[in-house]
């Protein structure tokens, strides 16, 4: 196919999942040209989910967790090696060594990094963590085993959750400060969050909701911290746990539209720059890229997703190769996993774009449930907990615009509808929009279509 | 050998916690927790465990290894 | 042939040796209702969105009256019957000594007794020159197995043979026929199994051994204990469906490599190829071919509507043979990739005994196949056993 590309140069920046995954994928589709990787980190690329798990419970070792390959990607691997700038006219990327690597197509994969406590000097107090990197979580993890007497962990998301549940777990005593009215709420609305909230209280965890840390305390060494409501929490380990800076700095002068919600690309992963023209030879993958959904009314998604990044990262490699035409949409729906205090909690669609949620399978009481969230009468997503044998038929829903709330008949013993739904709690996605309303058929990647379906 | 399940995927059936139970291990009912470097005496059940998961999650193969070129 | 016969044909005995034909007719032609009245569906993915749909019961007591058969209401039913909390419930206490998150490591631990029975029957072939892979291997490997897994003395095979084979009976897919006497059969053949299970399980209560049953009267914790009746229900259930299908997969394993001598071959160099043959198996040849549901509501499946409390019949060999999911799906190909086949069934009531079917037909396979160099079906096809959902020879004579 003339357009196609199989020799040439493709550079990648971000050594990580998205990094590694492309790579592979543009071997698979028969690129044989030079393939370069660059990755500021010093190691090949590992995962990180489990930091937050099983290497912090001390079950596996922090350099433990490399990525397998799924083939050899026989790609340059520049590793340690920062890159500062990209000149997209003369097509190279700027090295912190002073090289530049010239490319022919280029795939942005720089990910994010840990937001680190605004005060830099509190922050550098000695027993004040965050958690992005196998480093980081080594150290964490021997602290940890240390056997602490009390562990503050500030941020009630995933992460912050996740650890407190390893704390608890350990034995540790915690304490979670969360400005929200409850953890998760930013992510799964109040229903559940308040479900989490009782989880974490259950558990032992010290939960301290609607507060703010205000300082952090300790001579060279962290003692404590003061909160918002007066009160002051003694604890000799802080896990900053406060979400994630998209890493674009080193973009600032592309000309890309790189901002601090990432680099924003288009359905095919082709970066915008910064008057929105999309650029036919830069694209993005993973962490760091914001993208438009039909799903979800086009709007631009920025997700922190394993499964993101594994899926990004293969249309974008499928379409750094390919000619127009050929090119594939990334139409992946959103699913996202996390384990804590026991719990597989995982979810599909995007439990923010909603304003109402059942509970349609399970219950609260039982610890067991599939909650499923509705915007404007259509399902965009659920969320399962104990139940993910389920979360299949709920991606099928939210795919196809189903009606929300989902139709009657459960396999549960009960109406598949609770009686009534309630508010789902989160800040209404984007003021008035009525767009037409999407489906996606298809199931295999050449065949995924977004198609118009009529409201009603 | 280097293994990473895909937990997108994964609707926690278990099979691998079956067949190479000191690698794989279920976290209450349904979280799978698992060794990423899978040690020598259990290559053999990985690869059995990899076959038999019903959703293909767990992909198998080598740490990408940087050698001077 | 009309399409609203397929069913018919189907489950026609004489079409057991080759049913693969019907199967392709069923996936071209959609979702039809069948003479009998009831609704099959054959392609890969129309079967996987049923297994995971919350409106889909498996609880014959959410039949619409004409297609419900004989139902004893009186009698409880084991957790392949019964839909979510109460199936969750069952097969979570089940659960408890066989498998994670209680005991991970039991089946892992079984084998080396596997391996040790696999030689036994495999020694006792020596010097034999014809052979019955069914009666001389087959057969007895699994139930041996499941009798020590649960602590059913060997010795009494001649009576629980004979209730096994009514249960599943009872169970079949026959349109047109009424069932009520086979399902009367079957449900007297589940009590007296049932009672004769507890009465072993109730030996062992205040004296532990490392079977199963002990285990289930003996568990320390409230949340473990089962009921008497669900006890008997459980217990049968494990029984039948822990041997009546691994004999299948082990047969047809042997009649499949024998057909494909090439593979075969391939096997017998590259044994580390085994677990995936075995997968591959599964789905080229699975034990079970059909499995029975019922909408609780009406559902709109690939363009037709299934009415609320229609019978509903899953072919989930035919979806393994789905051109739409599997790449040349007629051939048998052990180094297949992306194999998510239907073998177990998928979704909440995915095959409970799945990794213990494997590492059976894994050891079982593994120790036949340097013994098949030369060895030939004596008659191809093979005399086929009657039922049609749990689809496999009765006999496989080969010549060594
Ligand atoms: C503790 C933890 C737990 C998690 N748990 C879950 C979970 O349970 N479920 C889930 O779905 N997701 C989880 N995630 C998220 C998941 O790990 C990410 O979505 C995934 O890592 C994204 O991959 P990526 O390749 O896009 O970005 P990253 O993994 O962030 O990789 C980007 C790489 O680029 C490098 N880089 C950045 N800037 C430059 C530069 N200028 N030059 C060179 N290299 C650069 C970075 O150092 C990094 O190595 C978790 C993440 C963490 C940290
Ligand atoms: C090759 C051998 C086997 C095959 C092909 C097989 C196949 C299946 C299938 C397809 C199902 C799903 C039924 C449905 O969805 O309606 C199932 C369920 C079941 N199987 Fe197996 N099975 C095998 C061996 C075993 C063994 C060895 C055991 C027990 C030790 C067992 C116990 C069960 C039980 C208890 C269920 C019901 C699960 C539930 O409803 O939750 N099976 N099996
Ligand atoms: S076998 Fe597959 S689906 Fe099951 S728990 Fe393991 S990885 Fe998950």
């Amino acid at each position: 196919m003339p357009g196609d590309l199989r020799q040439g140069r493709i550079v990648i920046v971000g050594a990580s999942l998205a990094g590694l995954r492309a790579a592979e994928t543009l071997r698979e589709e028969g690129f044989t040209g030079s393939l370069t990787v660059v990755g500021d980190e010093p190691y090949p690329p590992y995962d990180r989910p489990p930091l937050s798990k099983q290497v912090l419970l001390g079950k596996v070792a922090a350099d433990a967790t490399g990525l397998p390959m799924r083939r050899d990607p026989d790609a340059q691997w520049r590793l340690g090696v920062r890159a500062t700038g990209l000149d997209p006219v003369g097509k190279r990327v700027l090295l912190a060594d002073g090289q530049s690597l010239p490319y022919d197509r280029l795939l942005v994969a720089t990910g994010t990094r840990a937001r680190p406590w605004p005060d830099p000097r509190e922050a550098a107090l000695e027993g004040v963590f965050t958690l992005r990197t196998c480093d980081d979580a080594g150290c964490l993890a021997e602290r940890l085993a240390a056997g602490p007497r009390r562990v503050l962990v500030i941020g009630g998301g995933f992460t912050g959750s996740e650890i407190a549940s390893v704390c608890r777990e350990r034995g540790l005593e915690v304490t979670v400060a969360e400005r929200g009215a409850a953890p998760l709420v930013g992510a799964l609305g109040g229903t559940l969050s308040k479900f989490a909230a009782s989880v974490q209280r259950a558990h032992g965890v010290d939960l301290r909701c609607g507060v703010t840390v205000t300082a952090l305390r300790g001579n060279g060494r962290f003692t404590g911290a003061e909160l918002s409501d007066g009160s002051r929490v003694d604890a000799d380990v802080c896990v900053v746990a406060m979400g994630a800076v998209r890493n674009v700095e080193w973009l600032a002068d592309s000309g890309l539209a790189a901002s601090s919600q990432g680099i924003a690309c288009d359905a095919g992963c082709r970066a915008f720059d910064r008057y929105g023209i999309v650029t036919d030879d830069v694209f993005v993958a993973g962490d760091v890229a914001r993208f438009p959904h039909p799903l979800f009314d086009y709007q631009m998604l920025s997700l922190e997703h394993w499964g993101n990044a594994v899926a990004q990262a293969e249309v974008a490699a499928h379409n750094m190769v390919s000619s127009g035409p050929l090119r594939r949409p990334h139409l992946a729906v959103p699913v996202f996993w996390s384990s804590q205090f026991g719990l597989n909690i995982k979810s599909v669609g995007v439990p923010t774009f909603s304003d109402e949620v059942v509970i349609a399978q399970g219950s609260l009481s039982d610890g067991r449930l599939v909650a499923v969230y509705g915007y404007r009468g259509r399902i965009t997503a659920a969320v399962t907990i104990n139940m993910a044998k389920w979360l299949e038929y709920y991606q099928g829903l939210i795919e196809t615009a189903a009606p929300f709330p989902p139709g009657p008949g459960a396999a549960d013993g009960r109406p598949l509808v609770a009686e009534f739904s309630v508010p789902s709690n989160v800040p209404d996605p984007k003021g008035l929009f009525h767009g037409p309303t999407v489906a996606l058929t298809g199931h295999l990647p050449d065949y995924r279509l977004a198609v118009g379906r009529p409201a009603g | 050998m280097r293994i990473v399940v895909d937990l997108t995927r994964c609707q926690g059936y278990a099979q691998c916690v079956f067949l190479a139970p000191e690698v794989f291990e279920l976290h209450g009912e349904e979280a799978l927790l698992y060794n990423p470097a899978v040690p020598d005496d259990q290559l053999e059940r990985v690869r059995q465990a990899a076959a038999a998961c019903p959703v293909q999650a767990i992909v198998v193969g080598e740490e990408v290894t940087v050698s001077a070129r | 042939m009309a399409v609203d016969t397929l069913l018919e044909r189907i489950t026609d005995y004489a079409n057991r040796p080759d049913p693969y034909p019907l199967y392709a007719e069923l996936r071209a032609a959609g979702v039809v209702r069948q003479t009998d009245g009831s609704y099959l569906v054959g392609t890969y993915s129309e079967i996987v969105a049923l297994l995971h749909d919350p409106r889909i019961s498996v609880d014959r007591r959410n039949l619409a009256a004409p297609y419900r058969g004989w139902v004893d209401e009186d009698q409880s039913v084991s957790f392949i019957l019964l839909d979510d909390p109460e199936h969750y419930r069952l097969r979570s206490l089940a659960m408890r000594p066989f498998g994670p998150p209680h005991s991970p490591g039991r089946i892992d631990a079984m084998r080396g007794e596997i391996a040790g029975i696999t030689e036994d029957l495999i020694e006792a072939l020596d010097g034999r020159t014809r052979i019955d892979i069914v009666d001389d291997f087959a057969y007895p490997l699994p139930v041996t197995v499941i009798c020590r897994l649960l602590g059913v003395p060997r010795e009494d095979e001649p009576t629980f043979r004979e209730w096994s084979a009514m249960i599943i009976d009872s169970v079949d897919i026959k349109p047109g026929e009424d069932p009520t006497g086979r399902q009367r059969a079957g449900g007297q053949a589940r009590a007296e199994m049932g009672r004769y299970l507890v009465d072993l399980a109730e030996q062992r209560r205040g004296h532990p051994s490392d079977d199963m049953l002990s285990a289930f009267v003996n568990d320390t914790d409230p949340a473990g204990r089962l009921t008497r009746e669900e006890l008997a229900t459980t217990a049968v259930l494990l029984f039948v469906a822990g041997h009546e299908t691994t004999v299948n997969l082990i047969t047809n394993g042997v009649l499949t490599l024998l057909r494909h001598p090439d593979q075969l071959d391939r096997l017998r160099h590259q044994p580390d190829l085994l677990p995936n043959a075995v997968e591959e198996l599964l789905r080229y040849e699975p034990p079970v071919h059909l499995r029975p549901r019922t909408p609780l509501a009406n559902i709109d499946v690939a363009g037709t509507t299934i009415p609320k409390g229609a019978s509903l019949v899953l072919v989930t060999a035919s979806g393994n043979r789905d051109p739409k999911r599997f790449r040349d799906p007629e051939r048998f190909d052990p180094t297949r990739r992306d194999n998510q086949h239907l073998g177990f069934g998928s979704g909440v009531h995915i095959c409970y005994g799945a990794p213990l079917a494997r590492i059976e037909a894994q050891i079982a396979l593994g120790a036949l196949i340097p013994r098949l160099g030369t060895a030939t079906l004596v008659q191809d096809p093979p005399p086929y056993r009657h039922n049609a959902m749990l689809r496999g020879p009765r006999h496989l004579p080969i010549e060594l």
